[in-house]
């Protein structure tokens, strides 16, 4: 016959087990010397090639270190973020919660950015965005945590107006997706494009993401403008210029676009998009030494060549490394870590940059033309663009 | 706007309607004549224009690269009625829904395991790679006058085969009685897999004769599903005359919202299919 207190007793001895159970591995958690840094990147999908160069370029950072942020070992962990916004919070969460990550790496799609952003501002946890540009996590929604290493989306089109002033194009059309990037971008350009003293004589968008231009372009002849400027990007990019050029309207009207036009795509758009200019943080062909350095051990490590996206990975890690250095590893020291990564300079394959006090790069946008299959730098369109980060209180 | 500018959007709007065509004809046949909703429809216009960029790499002719992808395409048509989508014909719209929206997915990592995840171009034939000069600075690329007598000849040869032989007499048969048509003696199975193939076969047409102006790039296919939903819903579900009426309009309002008013262009479409819809419930011609 079991009493109840022998019940009683059993039960107790249960829940003790079950939560001694439960506590266990934190406790080991808690005593492991690794610096538990989550990547939350695009590993499937149209976006999974900017991932997995973003990740080789951050390793290569952390690498260079032997492998150890402030002297300590690093555990990684992975989540695939898909590119999809509305699993973006659930996603982050993750890692902060399950994973109990230190850093949390991410990401490049805009939408899924605001689900990490969600989280990194109630968890605290320390974010380096290496790809997203969405305006709000610099600006109205910055926070102290949360640290960029790539662009806004103003920034290249912030270069861009006065170097087309500068070639003489003072009338221009603009034209893009109507999106928010595709906005954010406009609002560079019209702010820059102005204070030149160009004037925009049409704004043309097309729903993201339609690729059908031809009667944008019908329109865009019969407005005979000095310029067009756009924003485009990916498989969309290389059917723009291509649908550009066979409208015959690359013999008379000078193409302008933020960089992304021509990232990527110039194999496909083929000899369509010679002669195109673009504003943007870097370009492959760019004729430095610490670049070479970089393309060469890059091109060593991984067996493929890199792109603006592996610089952007390799200088969140250089970031990181800056950050984790100055306190020796200690990131419970969240002051000290931010303070360093806030006046970090980095040494990057782009040239140096500056964190920005809304935490975003104060950096060289280069002047670029597409010659042959490459981005071909003619110089240097605006020495240190910086994101205004209206809204940012940090500012 | 001037008078020839109205003309060239004029052309624009009916080269892009035609396209439109192209793609839905297949999607309308394919629920209009089996009642199978097909989301991976998108996927066989994606395949397509793949198709039509690695076959124009290996035997350097897209012309021969278009003839051996439609074989295939057909072909793949035929495999998946018989594995797949014969087994669906009387059950669910839902089930037919999942099915298909997984084989988007299946689609979308096939392509990526064979082909990678790269923005591709193919190359216009030569013969057809030149323009018209049409005012002093604008061309029209001969490729497109092209795609839109292909796509003129197809519904021509779609309309002929429908409505004057004796395989469309049993194809309206057996969409408008099923078992009485297959009472009478007609082997409805094979006339559902005939159909089912046609359908694959246009869709992956469309994608490799669009392959050349449109570049080629991961979930393409996903892009053009929608028109073609809109397309279908407009023209009445299953006729091939009402996508034909519905893609030339829908070509129209998207070519002229886009100029005359940006603003809504991305909501006119649907908006003229609400109209529709107010007024004509089950679409423009509804079978």
């Amino acid at each position: 016959m079991t009493s109840r207190r022998v019940v009683l007793t059993r039960t107790a001895a249960v829940i003790g087990a079950a939560s001694t159970g439960l506590l266990l591995p934190e406790i080991v958690r808690a005593q492991s010397n690794r610096v538990r840094v989550g990547f939350m990147l695009p590993y499937t999908g149209t976006f999974a090639q900017l991932g997995v160069a973003i990740e080789n370029g951050f390793r290569m950072a952390l690498d260079e270190q032997g492998g150890k942020l402030g002297g300590r070992d690093i555990e990684f962990f992975k989540v695939d973020d898909e590119s999809n916004p509305a699993k973006g919070v659930e996603n982050a969460q993750r890692l902060v919660q399950r994973d109990r990550v230190d850093v949390l790496v991410g990401t490049v799609h805009s939408g899924v950015q605001m689900g990490i952003h969600r989280v990194a501002r109630e968890s605290g946890v320390l974010n380096l965005i290496p790809n997203a540009g969405v305006h709000a996590a610099t600006r109205g929604l910055c926070a102290p945590n949360v640290f960029r290493t790539s662009f806004s989306n103003s920034q290249p089109t912030l270069a861009l107006g006065k170097a087309m002033v500068d070639r003489g194009h003072k009338r221009a059309v603009w034209i893009t997706w109507s999106y928010a990037a595709g906005d954010e971008a406009f609002e560079g350009f019209e702010q820059s494009y102005t204070a030149a003293g160009g004037t925009i004589i049409k704004k043309l968008g097309l729903p993201f993401p339609n690729v059908e231009f031809q009667a944008l372009l019908t329109e865009i002849a019969s407005l005979r403008p000095d310029a067009v400027a756009c924003f485009f990007a990916g498989g969309g990019a290389a059917k723009f210029l291509r649908d550009y050029a066979a409208a015959g309207l690359n013999r008379s009207i000078q193409l302008y676009g933020s960089g992304f036009l021509t990232e990527g795509v110039l194999e496909a758009a083929g000899d369509s998009a010679k002669g195109v200019l673009t504003t943007m943080h870097y370009s492959d062909s760019l004729d430095t030494p610490r670049n070479k350095k970089f393309r060469l051990e890059y091109a060593k490590a991984f067996k493929m060549q890199p792109d603006v996206y592996a610089v952007q990975g390799y200088d969140t890690g250089l970031l990181l490394v800056q950050g984790a250095n100055a306190v020796r590893g200690d990131f419970s020291n969240k002051a000290g870590l931010q303070g360093a990564m806030r006046g970090a300079t980095i040494d990057s394959p782009r040239g140096k940059w500056t964190m920005s006090k809304s935490h975003n790069p104060i950096q060289d946008m280069y002047l670029r033309e597409v010659v042959g299959r490459e981005n071909k730098v003619i110089g240097i369109a605006q020495k240190a663009v910086e994101d205004p980060g209206t809204g940012c209180r940090m500012a | 706007m001037d008078f020839a500018n109205f003309l060239i959007q004029l052309l624009n709007s009916l080269q892009y309607g035609l396209l439109l065509f192209m793609l839905a004809a297949g999607l309308t046949l394919i629920f209009g004549i089996m009642g199978v909703v097909n989301l991976a429809h998108g996927s066989f216009y994606m395949l397509g224009a793949y198709m039509a960029w690695s076959f124009a790499g290996t035997f350097g002719s897209l012309f021969v690269a278009i003839l051996v992808g439609t074989a295939l395409s057909i072909a793949l048509g035929l495999a998946l009625e018989w594995s797949l989508f014969r087994h669906f014909y009387k059950r669910d719209h839902l089930d037919q829904v999942l099915l298909t929206f997984g084989l988007i997915y299946i689609f979308e990592e096939v392509r990526s395991l064979l082909w990678g995840d790269d923005v591709h171009a193919v190359q216009m034939p030569e013969i057809l790679n030149w323009s018209i000069p049409l005012t002093d600075n604008l061309s029209y690329p001969a490729y497109r006058l092209f795609m839109s007598g292909l796509c003129i000849l197809l519904a021509l040869g779609l309309y002929l085969l429908i409505s004057r032989t004796r395989l469309g007499m049993k194809i309206r048969a057996g969409a408008f009685n099923r078992d009485m048509t297959e009472a009478l003696g007609v082997n409805i199975r094979l006339i559902y897999a005939v159909v089912f193939a046609l359908g694959v076969g246009l869709a992956a047409v469309a994608g490799m004769i669009a392959a050349p102006i449109s570049s080629v790039y991961p979930g393409m296919g996903g892009s053009v599903l929608i028109m073609c939903f809109v397309v279908v819903v407009i023209g009445g579900i299953g006729s091939v005359r009402g996508a034909l009426i519905a893609a030339l309009l829908v070509g129209l309002v998207d070519t002229f919202g886009k100029v005359l008013v940006p603003q809504v262009a991305g909501m006119l479409v649907y908006m003229l299919m609400a109209a529709v819809l107010l007024y004509k419930p089950e679409g423009l011609f509804k079978q």
